[in-house]
């Protein structure tokens, strides 16, 4: 078999070996609770009797593995249990949200990946020069600011004066323009963060590029820049710009909690800081084991794309 | 004259450091004829890239074309735009870089590489590719009809070399300019790039700027040789009156830098201080050193020589005990090593010692030189304070660096030779008996070289020190070996005394070796062509 | 509107600052520091005095602020006047002095937590280059599988299940990052264990412990000093966003994140005060990713030329 093709199996393999860790590690957290879920949810007036009951009723009485194998193959069915404190199912509360999480976030990475692209390319080859220096210092500040700062600038820039929504109202009849137009704050709020990010390691990437000695021979050779740059530095930069692209779509997962919080998006993020506070352990499981399995299905896509662009791994000796 | 291809006057460039620029190159003319090759000689740090780079209209980043004139072929360089310079580059000026394996694009195959110039100038993508072909062929590329088609990892660094070559060549420039093309490679592999060069460029009567610092190779490849010293010229004159008569002081000084040889040592007498048996070695399952033997006397030098994988440094990391050989023992003095470096004691530690080839990586940059030197003394001979102190001092002159003005300092605050005296200094502060030297001089200039060799030739003498001197320079061998062992590929190849490896018969990979070596004698490489060629 | 000239209002007043604070510096530091600080771009000397000032500020909250942390001192939501600069916040407590006592709070946390996570991944992650081997391997691959869950996921994860005070944050937050942390220090001094004078050291018999405090040290100190600046600013940004969440540091403690949260309303009533413990928040980020550039630049400058 081609050798390529045993690498990515091997790095499918691994993806799905590094899947089953995380789901242990959430469930294995779990077992690190102080008492255990049963005692901590009815507090410490509880009698012993009626612990045991819900203990009972939970399978918490079974050992952990077992318990970790119904969990398990229940979530591979799309069955996440019930909730702890609304003993609805989890698989119910999550479907809706679900979708508006992957909306807001597609949203905002439709607009930062080509902008920061661009931005970062630009200010690698215009190094030094004050549009450099303005957009570095600018994607600076942006990482320095709280995803909830942002948030609220905005809000106190266009929604106070009544240009946009300052809290999202999705219903289902909406058209797609409407969901875009009401979404629009949360969505730019995360491009600015992301986009500071990856237009930083996209300018890096390009400029460790541009000093390899391939690089000044091509120019030695007397090609244009525009040709230097299509031709000799994207096929070898398509590797780093994937993985930063990975990185920062990774990052929106963590990015989108803080914002559906600030403008009451009903999505997973303010779905999970809620079970939080209510410290409804199913959800929150449930909720982590989503946004952990978007963050290695995202790194092994980028793993994968970044083998298959790389012509020393396609092409053995 | 009429023929004048390049003439730079004057010319002035200077590098940024921080806010400051410093000057690189300080005022140096050149003129070049139509046809004919220059030698740039200079020692690192003499700016000859810069130079040669500039002769292109070309400074690269971090550095500027400060003052003077550079002319080729009627066209001011230094006031041309850059779409006109552009228009020169690749196709009446190409470059050939040092690295071929850095500087082949990895994302493209060779030939695109070779056509990309051509096709963009007009030319059949065919037609630019059956040239391609003539030119490997010429080149005298392994299957020139199928290489091109490779990629430039799949390309072993010689023959990259060589098609980088080819690809300067592809449009048939006036000039080439070629930056120590063959410095990477190993002594046998630059004959025949070297050939391959000489030719091609008599053929198509290029002319061209042949940049490097090894002086035996370029009297082989130039007519006329200029000599560089820290940005300034020193001299210029034809090759041979040159390597005959110099004139200035820095070039006899260089000239006579091959001098150093230490008198022939009688056969030893006593029992091998060291002993190297039948030892097999391997990395996972790849088979490094296979059955190698061979002993080293007390007061006397071994040379081990092998080109690059001939695991040379690999029989060192089986006697210091950093690499167990899979069979065989190394014995000292009459007792058997134990094979782990972490089982010896700590007196077994403490007589063999190393010397790096880099002493950049080989001295912590961290700490000064009173502790570099202090701490083997201070743990295997238990001096403290004062006696500390003074045994530090006494290495310090041992090595001739003056004790007062450098005990405090940073290897960073040192030169390259004084920082390879204080790998030497560290290796003596633990009273070894055996010194490992692994390729001591190959990253230090020539005339320091030969101030490393006459001070460890001293150092032996008055200590009774034995050394195992790894190298794959046969000029630093016939300088202070004693005794010689040639690798390849994992084994012995041939081993003896000194007079009698250098004098036939040989072996005929030995042989090969010898006969790789440039000499400095302008005729030399035409000669081993000639002899070779008769022989087969 | 008004943001905007205040921002810039801001940017031209610290230009004038930063640019005497480095001439201040460079004056009074000894001669071969001096140069450092001539040398260093205004954005460096921005940041520097910025930190100073958020030091400053941390000791001497309770002598600066005009109120106490926890008092009720006026009704709720008053509007800035003369008695209450910054006019008092949900419950009638004073902003200016919390915003005073929340330098000492929220910095105060981050900063502890940083450090105990350095403590722990640094080392950590030093022991695994030097040892190598399975031990190596067996660390490595599990803060790998740690990692392959986001950083604020897992923390929150953690949260539900320790409950929310300032000491199981601390721990939290210090484990979370620990692990980004042993892979950084980590490659630093797998950088260094390749070197020979590493080799020699072995050679000679020094044990892991000279090995790591006299070699590997000195030589991984430099990143691993920029590093601890941009994981300050992660570690202060998540418990700033943990806060803002409301799971983060819990009343009455005075704090930044969830002093907006708390005054989160009056945005949208054209109010800016509880923009400003957010921007505070942004300043002293600002400040340290400014400062870290520099060194990192300055790193990378210094071995171009060497």
């Amino acid at each position: 078999m081609h050798a390529v093709v045993v690498m990515i199996l091997q790095r499918l393999a691994l993806g799905v070996l590094t899947l089953f860790v995380v789901s242990l590690v959430i469930f294995g957290a779990t077992e690190l609770l102080p008492g255990d879920l049963a005692s901590s949810l009815l507090g410490q007036s509880a009698t012993p009797e009626t612990v045991a009951a819900l203990r009972r009723q939970m399978g918490l009485d079974q050992p952990a593995p077992v318990r970790y194998w119904a969990w398990l193959t229940g979530v591979l069915q799309g069955d996440f249990g019930v909730s702890l404190a609304t003993r609805r199912p989890i698989s119910d509360m999550l479907a809706a949200r679900l979708g508006n999480t992957v909306f807001l976030a597609l949203y905002a990475a439709a607009i930062a990946v080509p902008l920061s692209l661009i931005l970062g390319v630009l200010a690698a080859l215009w190094r030094n020069s004050l549009f450099d220096r303005i957009a570095n210092a600018g994607a600076l500040s942006a990482i320095s600011f709280p995803e909830f700062f942002v948030a609220y600038i905005l809000i106190f820039l266009l929604a106070q004066s009544g240009f946009f929504p300052s809290m999202v109202r999705l219903n289902p009849t909406m058209s797609l323009g409407d969901k875009l137009y009401v979404t629009f704050l949360p969505a730019l709020t995360l491009t600015l963060v992301v986009t500071a990010h990856m237009m930083r390691m996209t300018r890096a990437a390009i400029i460790n590029l541009m000093a390899s000695p391939y690089i000044e021979m091509a120019r030695l050779k007397g090609l244009s820049p525009l040709r230097i740059v299509l031709r000799h530095a994207l096929p070898n930069a398509l590797a780093p710009i994937i993985n930063v692209i990975a990185l920062n779509l990774a990052y929106l997962i963590t990015g989108v909690v803080v914002v559906e919080v600030v403008f009451v998006y009903p999505g997973l993020g303010q779905l999970m800081v809620d079970s939080v506070s209510k410290r409804d352990i199913a959800v929150v499981q449930a909720i982590a084991l989503i946004f952990a399995s978007a963050y290695v299905l995202l790194n092994l896509t980028a793993d994968v794309l970044s083998t298959l662009t790389n012509p020393r791994l396609m092409r053995r000796k | 004259m009429a023929d004048v291809l390049l003439t730079i006057k004057d010319l002035k460039i200077e590098g940024r450091a921080g806010d400051d620029w410093l000057p690189i190159i300080k005022g140096v003319d050149l003129t070049l004829h139509r046809g004919e090759v220059l030698g740039l000689i200079g020692e690192s740090g003499a700016g000859k890239s810069t130079l040669g780079l500039a002769a292109m209209g070309f400074a690269r980043d971090g550095c500027r074309i400060s003052g003077g004139e550079i002319d080729f072929d009627g066209i001011d360089l230094r006031r041309a735009s850059e779409g006109k310079k552009r228009a020169l580059r690749g196709r009446r000026i190409a470059y050939v870089a040092q690295s071929a394996a850095a500087s082949f694009n990895p994302a493209h195959k060779l030939i695109d590489q070779y056509s990309e110039v051509p096709v963009l100038g007009g030319m059949a993508r065919s037609k630019a590719e059956e040239e391609a072909k003539t030119l490997y062929r010429k080149m005298q590329l392994p299957e020139p009809d199928e290489i091109g088609f490779r990629y430039p990892h799949q390309v072993s660094g010689g023959q990259l070399q060589r098609a980088m070559t080819a690809m300067a060549m592809a449009n048939h420039p006036d000039l080439i300019i070629f930056d120590e093309p063959t410095t990477a490679l190993d002594v046998t592999t630059q004959i025949e790039v070297l050939a391959a060069i000489r030719d091609i460029v008599r053929d198509y009567n290029t002319a061209a700027i042949y940049i490097t610092h090894d002086l035996a190779v370029v009297a082989q490849m130039a007519d006329r040789i200029k000599i560089l010293l820290r940005g300034e010229q020193v001299e210029e004159a034809d090759t041979r009156t040159m390597l005959a008569a110099p004139k200035a002081e820095y070039t006899k000084s260089l000239w006579a830098v091959r001098s150093f040889a230490r008198p022939v040592a009688p056969p030893p007498q006593d029992a091998p201080l060291v002993s190297v048996r039948n030892v097999r070695a391997a990395y996972g399952k790849v088979d490094i050193l296979h059955d190698v033997s061979f002993d080293i006397h007390a007061g006397r030098t071994l040379a081990v020589v092998g080109e690059s994988g001939s695991g040379k440094s690999t029989v060192a990391r089986v006697i210091t005990g950093l690499l167990p050989p899979r069979e065989g023992e190394v014995v000292f003095d009459g007792e058997t090593l134990p094979a782990d470096y972490r089982s010896r004691t700590r007196d077994q530690l403490r007589q063999c010692q190393m010397i790096y080839q880099m002493a950049d990586t080989a001295l912590n940059p961290k700490l000064r030189l009173r502790e570099l030197i202090g701490r083997p003394a201070y743990m295997y001979l238990g001096l403290r304070g004062r006696a500390l102190d003074a045994r530090i001092r006494e290495l310090l002159a041992l090595i001739e660096l003056e004790p007062d003005k450098y005990i405090d300092r940073l290897p960073s605050e040192l030169s390259g030779g004084q920082k390879q005296r204080i790998g030497i200094a560290r290796a003596l502060a633990a009273e070894p008996r055996l010194i490992i030297c692994d390729e001591v001089t190959s990253a230090l200039d020539q005339i320091v070289q030969e101030g490393i060799l006459k001070l460890l030739d001293r150092l032996q003498r008055e200590l009774n020190l034995a050394y195992m001197f790894i190298t794959h320079d046969l000029s630093t061998v016939r300088a202070i070996a004693d005794e010689v062992v040639v690798m390849q590929k994992g084994r012995v190849v041939e081993k003896g005394p000194k007079p009698e490896m250098f004098a036939p018969p040989h072996e005929p990979y030995t042989e090969l070796l010898l006969s790789s070596v440039p000499e400095m004698d302008p005729d030399w490489l035409s000669q081993l062509l000639d002899a070779r060629a008769g022989k087969t | 509107m008004g943001v905007l000239i205040f921002l810039a209002a801001f940017i031209a007043v610290s230009i004038p600052l930063s640019w005497l604070f480095r001439a201040g510096l460079a004056r009074s530091l000894p001669r071969h520091m001096a140069s450092v600080a001539r040398d260093m771009p205004l954005t460096a000397a921005f940041g520097l005095w910025v930190i100073a000032l958020y030091v400053f500020v941390a000791i001497f909250a309770p002598l600066l602020a005009p109120f106490p942390e926890r008092a009720v001192v006026g009704t709720q939501f008053q509007p800035w006047d003369s008695t209450h600069l910054l006019g008092t916040d949900r419950l009638g407590r004073d902003m200016l002095s919390r915003l005073l006592y929340g330098a000492r709070n929220t910095v105060g946390i981050a900063f502890a937590t940083t450090a105990l996570a350095f403590v722990v991944g640094s080392l950590l992650g030093i022991w695994a280059a030097l040892r190598g081997g399975w031990l190596d391997q067996g660390l490595s691959r599990f803060v790998d599988a740690l990692m392959a869950i986001p950083s604020l996921i897992f923390s929150l994860l953690l949260l539900t299940i320790f409950g929310t005070t300032v000491l199981t944050l601390i721990l939290v937050i210090a484990a979370v990052d620990a692990t980004r942390v042993y892979r950084i220090a980590r490659s630093v001094a797998q950088g260094v264990v390749v070197m020979d004078y590493i080799e020699a050291a072995r050679l000679r018999g020094e044990g892991n412990w000279y090995l790591i405090r006299r070699e590997i040290l000195p030589n991984a100190l430099a990143p691993l000093v920029a590093e601890f600046g941009l994981r300050f600013c992660f570690v202060f940004l998540t418990i700033s966003s943990l806060s803002f969440l409301g799971l983060g540091i819990q009343p009455p403690t005075a704090d930044w994140g969830s002093m907006v949260r708390d005054n989160a309303t009056l945005i949208t009533f054209g109010d800016v005060t509880p923009l400003l413990p957010a921007g505070a928040i942004a300043l002293l980020t600002v400040a340290v990713n400014f400062v870290v550039d520099w060194q990192l630049y300055r790193a990378s400058g210094l071995k171009e030329q060497g």
